[in-house]
């Protein structure tokens, strides 16, 4: 009795914690933005999306000099490293991209994002916004969902974008992999629409989920320090396994059926 | 209308917990009122029910005649640039300046030139004596200060009411007493009503015209500094000389400490 019990009460705190954040979300993007916002806006896209640049790219780095590695030595038993441009590209563009942008944005954006917010509670500025007539939702909320919707994509192409250049220093620089063919055989394998924009499609989808996560937990924490530091800790969990499991979905509707 | 806030008859609950049970509370325009009570009893969450971010389960609560309960989001909005809140903690944005602090409301609600804000935060910032730290960040401020520039904010927008929710709590002697000056000045020459929520019973009983005491879900006492002083209710006593046992318990309810130490009950 006592087991049905808490089934149904953490279902319904799983529910109703699904239906406070709907209603948050929509909350703060159902006003039409301000020229101030756009300005808080501009500013958020600078704290998550510019700070995370270095680790961006170094992660992208050393992705793909790793791939040429791993791969050249795969590929070059068959005389196929040829082809390690398009495989280095393809995994990048189509998986590693997007999902090692995410969950590395999780953990370094996400989670500054919860705790920024929760502290932002527990020192009362939000309910002080609320009782200047400021909304929190609108002033707080929606520019930092929309600087994670902007800056994802653009990191995911960049984390891509460094991989194949490091994929170029580890496969053509130090392998002798022949130039000509580690971009040629891209170029003609890369299709525009099935592998880049499917790439930035996923990184659009796991921003959303991400940030809405990440602004959340921050906005529904418990105002306390344990509250805050269990917030943080979700939001790097859930949005990782969310971006994870997500991932497999929109791979099987993308490239699954051919 | 005399009264700027009026409770009529207002029960609020939180989950299965009745935090008031029906109480009536009015707050005449131009005086400072104080709503004194021992910690815990709800003394905040009160001062967030005038201010619409909680909503009672029973009863009416007014504000200029207007009813916060069933007001609709932008009526509420409305209201509130018209009462402002002095939180415990200051509240303060932390990633602005003093300066940006106070003038937050101003640029958020009206459209006067850069020139005019700074005129304008300048001398609400001259008014609680922090026009030389204007360009400090709230982390370089001690406690007071960050009150007294937390109450610049609140005057920034010339409220009609504005609320203090424990003023007084942790402050050393000397901002104390800046503070119970600060608060009655204000309310003089702003022509302002004041609330003042807080457990610091001398203080308040030099400043506030009336006095609301609250315990026990309900109000224990009312009336003047005076009446309140010779009131005959051992709880009010209990609470103005601080002793530690009587109407309020020291004991949180439980057991016989026998029955709990020898009765094998864990």
């Amino acid at each position: 009795m006592k087991f049905l019990q808490s089934v149904g009460a953490n279902t319904l705190a799983k529910v109703s914690a699904a239906g406070r954040a709907a209603l948050m979300l929509f909350g703060a993007l159902a006003a039409v933005p301000k020229a101030k916002n756009i300005r808080l806006t501009i500013r958020q896209v600078y704290v998550v999306g510019v700070q995370s640049l270095l680790i961006i790219i170094v992660s992208g780095l050393f992705i793909g000099m790793v791939m040429a590695l791993q791969g050249y030595t795969i590929l070059v038993d068959y005389g196929a490293e040829g082809s390690l441009g398009p495989m280095v590209a393809l995994s990048l563009l189509r998986e590693l991209g997007p999902v090692v942008t995410a969950l590395l944005f999780a953990g370094r954006a996400g989670s500054a994002l919860t705790a920024e917010i929760g502290l932002m509670k527990a020192t009362e500025q939000l309910s002080s916004l609320e009782m200047m007539a400021v909304d929190p939702l609108r002033r707080v909320v929606a520019p930092r969902f929309w600087a994670g919707m902007i800056s994802m994509p653009m990191l995911a192409l960049i984390f891509s974008a460094v991989g194949i250049l490091g994929g170029h220093l580890v496969g053509v620089d130090w392998l002798g992999v022949d130039a000509g063919s580690y971009w040629s055989i891209m170029q003609s394998t890369v299709d525009w629409d099935k592998d880049v924009v499917n790439g930035i499609i996923k990184s659009l989808v796991f921003a959303l989920v991400v940030t809405w996560i990440a602004i959340f937990k921050g906005y529904d924490s418990i105002p306390t320090s344990e509250g805050i530091s269990k917030a943080t800790t979700e939001t790097v969990v859930f949005s990782s396994l969310a971006v994870l499991g997500l991932d497999f979905v929109l791979t099987a509707l993308m490239f699954g059926i051919e | 209308m005399d009264n700027l806030v009026e409770i009529d008859n207002m029960t609020f609950r939180r989950v299965d917990r009745v935090i008031y049970d029906g109480i009536s509370l009015h707050v005449p325009k131009g005086k400072i009122t104080a709503v004194m009570g021992p910690s815990g009893i709800g003394k905040t969450t009160l001062l967030k029910l005038i201010g619409g971010q909680l909503t009672p389960d029973a009863g009416d609560i007014c504000f200029a005649g207007d009813s916060v309960v069933s007001m609709s989001r932008s009526q509420l909005y409305k209201a509130r640039r018209r009462m402002s809140m002095l939180f415990q903690s200051g509240a303060l944005f932390t990633d602005m300046s003093v300066f940006d602090n106070v003038a937050f409301p101003l640029r958020e609600h009206t459209r006067l030139s850069e020139d005019v804000i700074a005129t304008i935060v300048a001398l609400k910032l001259q008014a609680v004596g922090l026009r030389g730290a204007a360009s400090l960040m709230p982390s370089e401020l001690s406690g007071g200060m960050a009150r007294r520039a937390a109450l610049a904010r609140a005057i920034a927008l010339d409220p009609d009411l504005i609320m203090y929710d424990e003023p007084f709590a942790g402050q050393d002697p000397i901002s104390m007493g800046v503070l119970v000056k600060l608060i009655r000045e204000l309310n003089d020459a702003l022509d302002l009503t004041s609330i003042v929520v807080t457990h610091d019973v001398k203080e308040v009983l030099t400043i506030a015209d009336y006095i609301y005491i609250l315990a026990d879900k309900r109000i224990i006492g009312e009336g003047t500094a005076d009446q309140i002083r010779n009131s005959e209710s051992e709880l009010v006593q209990q609470f103005l000389k601080g002793e530690a046992d009587g109407p309020v318990p020291f004991h949180y309810p439980a057991n016989p400490l026998e029955s709990s130490l020898f009765g094998g009950e864990q």
